[in-house]
């Protein structure tokens, strides 16, 4: 599945300095859809190159993470069980507080 | 040379001291208008440098109660069809307190000085900096080392001398926030740094008023509105504070001028229209802003969280509860822009800047490191200073040893190991890693080059 992934707020430090990543991404073994919680964890494994505590929490993104499926807070489609399909748009952006 | 010197440092002083009397002439105008202002307001004259005339206007009747000169100022505003005088009437009847008068404050403050919000509150403790100017546009080189707070509020006096300008000369906090913050209708919040955001953002959540928030760092900035007729407030977007290494600050990071500006002007468009009551706040929406791609998204944000633990339906906030709220405590950082000094070595491992000169100017054999990144070394390095990156240095080792064997090699003994950085954090986190992989002779320059530029060189460049 070709999904497009941005990082931004400053979590692009953490792979590369690499805003926008285009990326295949297969449904996992035995299941029926990707969710957010396997993107996850996909991404921490294959985009993040470093300080992964930065990105991570537990099982999901640390504070200060807002995630975006699709240009929609994902609290609004189910936050880890939200589905990806074909051609999403996931952003990660970390809260800003400069001024 | 040395006369040429001495009569530059001569005129430098002189227009120091005239750029002084000039501020001190401008705040003393600035303060009699006000004062001419406040007996205006009685008569209903509304007086601008003389050019007005001081008799009470003709009562032509008008029900939106605009004075004629009000009409010609806001003319451009009134013929707009979905503005016009209700629009200016509501605007000229609000209330607004713009928290920050830097990056953001600045044009956030002139817009809504200009467009005649009746009342204009600004809080800040900080005062102006040269390092400051490139993007507080408010502020002008004659207020460097004065108040943000004078300076920004005799610049929008310069603007619209007809609106109430209000200086609030202190550091918002939980002491004083419910007192300021509730005699105003809408807060701009235009801070740096995560206490003050959540502590704003909690206040208007106890008081009950709309937010418009704006952050800007690097070529990235962020709007929104909070709290806004049952929308979402900062807590129940960001319930648990970011890790404080996640919060950049601009003297740390750095900012291009402009973004902040950008989200600035945004603000004091949300404010605008929540005041007027026109158009459609972007509340249960952020904007973000990418500079550099020439990017600008909308995203829908999730709603107030019932569960919010400020304005969630029976675990929010009481005034009690919010005065006595340790926002510091809570986001693990400072409000006040004070950076950070840490103490991880022992005396013995560290010199000062005064003694490193000594080593330098008795010719003792050493090896300077300084682990600042390599875009910070480019600006101005201490002579012959080896540029590690900290976080690079553990790949780099080798290169610290046979630097030193060198040195050795040269002077016929053993040579010392100075680390350095910009304000003398970096170098000790350096030091302890370096002590541990077979340098405990590794010391660190205490303060970095900031320190440098204190105590021993005042000529050297600071940023
Ligand atoms: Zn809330």
């Amino acid at each position: 599945m070709q999904l497009t992934v941005e990082f931004g707020g400053g979590l692009e430090l953490l792979c590369d300095s690499v805003k926008v990543h285009t990326v295949n991404v297969e449904v996992p073994n035995g299941a029926q859809k990707l969710t957010m919680r396997d993107f996850l964890t996909w991404v921490h494994k294959n985009l993040i190159k470093e300080r992964p505590e930065m990105f991570i929490k537990g099982d999901t993104v640390r504070p200060g993470v807002l995630v975006l499926v699709n240009d929609c807070d994902w609290e609004l489609s189910g936050q880890l069980e939200t589905t990806l399909e074909e051609k999403d748009v996931v952003v990660f952006i970390s809260t800003l507080h400069g001024g | 040379m040395d006369s040429n010197g001495a009569a530059g440092t001569a005129i430098r002083r002189e227009i120091e001291s005239l750029n002084a009397a000039k501020a001190d002439i401008e705040s003393r105008i600035s303060a009699l208008e006000a004062q001419l202002r406040d007996m205006d307001h009685g008569t209903g004259a509304i007086s601008s440098n003389g050019s007005c005339t001081l008799a009470a206007p003709v009562d032509l009747g008008l029900e939106h109660g605009l004075s004629p000169d009000m009409i010609y100022r806001y003319s451009r505003q009134l013929l707009l069809p979905s503005f016009g005088v209700q629009a200016q009437s509501n605007l000229w009847k609000s209330s607004i307190l713009v928290v920050g008068a830097g990056g953001l404050g600045s044009p956030a403050l002139l817009y809504l000085a200009a467009c005649g919000v009746g009342r204009l509150g600004i809080v800040d403790n900080d005062v102006v900096e040269l390092n400051n100017m490139h993007r507080q546009i408010i502020h002008t080189e004659a207020y460097i080392g004065r108040p943000k707070v004078e300076s920004a509020a005799a610049a929008c006096r310069a603007v619209n001398s007809t609106i109430q300008i209000v200086e609030h000369k202190e550091a918002l906090r939980t002491s004083n926030a419910l007192e300021i913050m509730s005699k105003y209708d809408i807060v701009v919040d235009a801070t740096d740094n995560a206490p003050s955001r959540y502590m704003i953002s909690d206040c208007c959540v106890v008081l009950g008023k709309p937010l418009v928030s704006g952050a800007a760092i690097g070529f990235e900035g962020q709007l929104t509105v909070y709290n806004y007729k049952g929308g979402p407030c900062y807590r129940c977007l960001f319930p648990t504070p970011p890790p404080t290494t996640a919060c950049q600050r601009c003297s740390d990071s750095g900012v291009l001028g402009v973004v902040p500006g950008i989200v600035g002007c945004l603000q004091a468009l949300e404010a605008i229209k929540i005041a007027s009551e026109v158009g459609e706040p972007l509340s249960g929406r952020m904007l973000l802003l990418d500079a550099l791609s020439a990017r600008i998204r909308i995203v829908k944000i999730r709603g107030r969280s019932l569960e919010c633990a400020a304005c969630g339906e029976n675990t929010g906030f009481t005034k009690e509860q919010f005065r006595i709220f340790d926002y510091e405590k809570f986001t693990q950082s400072p409000m006040l822009a004070s950076p950070l000094k840490l103490n991880l070595l022992p005396q013995d491992s560290r010199i000062s800047s005064k003694e490193y000169s000594e080593i330098v100017k008795n010719g003792e054999a050493h090896v300077l490191v300084d682990v600042r990144p390599a875009h910070h070394f480019k600006i101005v390095s201490l002579p012959r200073a080896l540029n590690v990156p900290l976080p690079t240095l553990e790949s780099r080792v080798a290169e610290i040893s046979s630097a030193l064997k060198g040195v050795e090699m040269q002077d016929g003994k053993g040579a010392s190991l100075y680390v350095v950085c910009r304000r003398g954090n970096d170098s000790q986190r350096a030091v302890e890693y370096l002590q541990k992989v077979g340098f405990p002779f590794a010391k660190d320059i205490v303060g970095g080059i900031e320190g440098w530029a204190r105590d021993v060189d005042p000529n050297f460049p600071t940023y």
